[in-house]
């Protein structure tokens, strides 16, 4: 009975817990029209954050912006306390949060959602992801490489004018790029690009517009490649609670919030 | 020291401040947050009979000041809450209402007799007025002779107390009230939510895969308020108040317009915190004002105008 109750703690230490959080803004970058990325200062210690979680960012009380928004976690700083967002200008929303100055506080409700697993210190990895769903990967490619696994990272973009974070990306592994206009890398889709016909990898870790992710998913499929992707549905709480952000999978509608957002493709019925 | 209690019969409530039910969970997603044993209690997600896969998605689109779902009463069913949401549940400390669903009459007393036989489950909120569900929900909750009749049968097998949740979708919510008072309920609850509408401009096409929706949050308050206040004054059972509560001074716009008690939603999703903050703001309001009971506020203005 003893030995039962200590690993029941010891699952439940290994769960995060939530927490809502007032968070200084450090600094708001614009990379270009549409992106920019805001790094956040933790008043406590910041959580242990696995890849692929998220924040629920709340806006402010405007009729407009009711709801938070779900935002990545782009890029965690242990010794400095800090960690970055990189977001989107895609609605009213992002595009107040975009004009945020180092200063400004921004509530959270974090960290939220599950992760992308763990692989094998032998297995070849690739991540792929397009436009803003470039965001997870790179914090994902942090933490494999410090579990003892360098990815291979695949970025599409329309031009070369739309590329970002590449430096950053070049730090943490092989990079390859498509452009839609060939301006840089491969020219066309990213799912076109040659390293997936010339390399064999053993997973591959998705994040982008959805038919990317589908079109990833097919390759996949028929190459019996463990695939995840990380999905973006529209949420309300963040937390479980709402049953809003449901996906249809093989076991019945789950949330993409608590269940996900990291979703192995033979779980989803595409 | 604030007497902040009210009861719904021999049911004693620690605190006016509930939990509006589909926006809690079951409670254990705010565990984090806060200590869920501080509210006066707490309603639990719609549940039926069979298990329920729920509407497609998209079902949630924000709108100003609110948002609109078409959920669809998505559970696991009775026989999953009584193996585990009731388990999980029997750790807090405080009154634990069950909101029961069905798509006949049947259903819902089949359920009522379930629920009745769980020792820690203190009343039910009989829900006549989703608007999500094809069969049964607000179409018992807008006509007359429906609601009067789920409300008599769930009576008949229901020894504890019964809340039951009025739609405002309905021309006047006055008589929904006095026929489900006169079948013996114990608690009126309003209102659910209103039923809405979202187009994507952009996509060409309706915002929820089912078009209509509910509609809740600060949008749907100044509604809801009226029809708590003419609700309070028709009826001499407990009114519960809701609809796009959100603060302190929300709640107590509710209280003070007659509701005993009120229950929080949509702002939980913005705020997990939001229920024990309304909590917190009207025992410290009661201070500020002097009140040595919260039993003097209720329906105040009804004394006064």
């Amino acid at each position: 009975m003893k030995s039962y109750i200590t690993a029941i703690f010891a699952i439940n230490a290994l769960v995060m817990a939530k927490r809502i959080e007032d968070l200084k803004v450090i600094e708001n970058k614009r990379l270009n029209n549409d992106f920019f990325i805001l790094e956040l200062l933790g008043n406590t210690k910041i959580p242990d954050f696995k890849p692929g979680q998220f924040a629920q960012v709340r806006v402010d009380d405007s009729a407009g912006t009711f709801l938070r928004r779900p935002i990545s976690i782009h890029d965690v700083d242990y010794e400095n306390n800090t960690f970055k967002l990189l977001i989107q200008i895609a609605g009213k929303g992002t595009k107040t949060l975009s004009k945020l100055v180092t200063g400004d506080i921004l509530n959270l409700v974090y960290p939220l959602g599950n992760s992308f697993s763990l692989p094998g210190e032998k297995e070849k990895v690739l991540l792929a992801g397009g436009g803003c769903g470039i965001a997870p990967l790179l914090f994902l490619a942090k933490y494999l490489k410090s579990h003892g696994n360098t990815p291979d990272i695949l970025l599409g973009f329309r031009n070369k004018e739309r590329i970002i974070e590449f430096e950053e990306y070049i730090k943490t592994g092989s990079v390859f790029v498509t452009t839609e206009d060939g301006s840089m890398g491969e020219k066309g889709y990213l799912t076109s690009h040659s390293i997936l016909s010339s390399q064999k990898y053993n997973r591959i870790y998705c994040c982008g517009p959805e038919s990317m992710m589908k079109s990833i998913s097919k390759y996949c499929q028929s190459r019996n490649i463990l695939c995840e992707v990380s999905l973006e549905n529209l949420m309300a709480c963040g937390i479980g609670a709402c049953l809003c952000c449901v996906v249809d999978t093989v076991k019945g509608n789950l949330c993409t919030c608590i269940d996900g957002p990291v979703f192995n493709i033979n779980d989803l019925k595409w | 020291m604030v007497n902040l209690g009210f009861s719904i019969g021999d049911l004693y409530f620690k605190n006016p401040v509930l939990t509006a039910s589909g926006t809690f969970g079951n409670g254990s997603e705010y565990d984090d947050f806060f200590d869920v044993s501080r509210l006066g209690g707490i309603v639990l997600k719609g549940t039926t009979l069979e298990p329920r896969e729920g509407n497609h998605y998209p079902r949630m689109a924000e709108t100003p000041s609110g948002m609109l779902n078409s959920v669809g009463l998505q559970n696991k069913g009775i026989d999953y809450f009584e193996k585990t949401i009731y388990q999980h549940i029997l750790k807090y400390d405080t009154n634990a209402i069950v909101n029961i669903n069905g798509s006949t009459i049947e259903d819902y007393i089949a359920l009522a007799e379930r629920i009745n036989k769980l020792e820690k489950i203190h009343a039910i909120e009989l829900n006549i007025s989703c608007p999500n569900v094809k069969m049964g929900g607000m179409a018992f909750g807008t006509n007359l002779s429906s609601a009067r009749e789920v409300t008599r049968e769930v009576r008949s097998v229901y020894s504890k107390k019964l809340i039951v949740k009025l739609s405002p979708n309905v021309t006047n919510i006055v008589d929904f009230a006095r026929v489900i008072e006169e079948e013996g309920a114990d608690s009126v609850s309003l209102i659910n939510t209103l039923l809405g509408m979202a187009v994507d401009v952009v996509n060409m096409e309706p915002s929820l895969s089912t078009i209509t929706g509910g509609l809740s949050g600060p949008a749907v308050k100044p509604v809801a308020l009226r029809m708590v206040w003419q609700v309070a004054n028709a009826v001499k059972i407990p009114v519960i108040g809701i609809g796009g509560i959100s603060s302190a001074s929300d709640a107590l716009e509710f209280l003070l317009a007659g509701a005993s008690a009120i229950q929080v939603g949509t702002a939980s999703f913005i705020d997990p915190q939001a229920s024990v903050k309304v909590l917190e703001g009207i025992e410290s309001y009661l201070l500020k004002k002097g009140f040595s009971d919260i039993k003097e506020i209720v329906g105040y203005i009804n004394r006064t105008h």
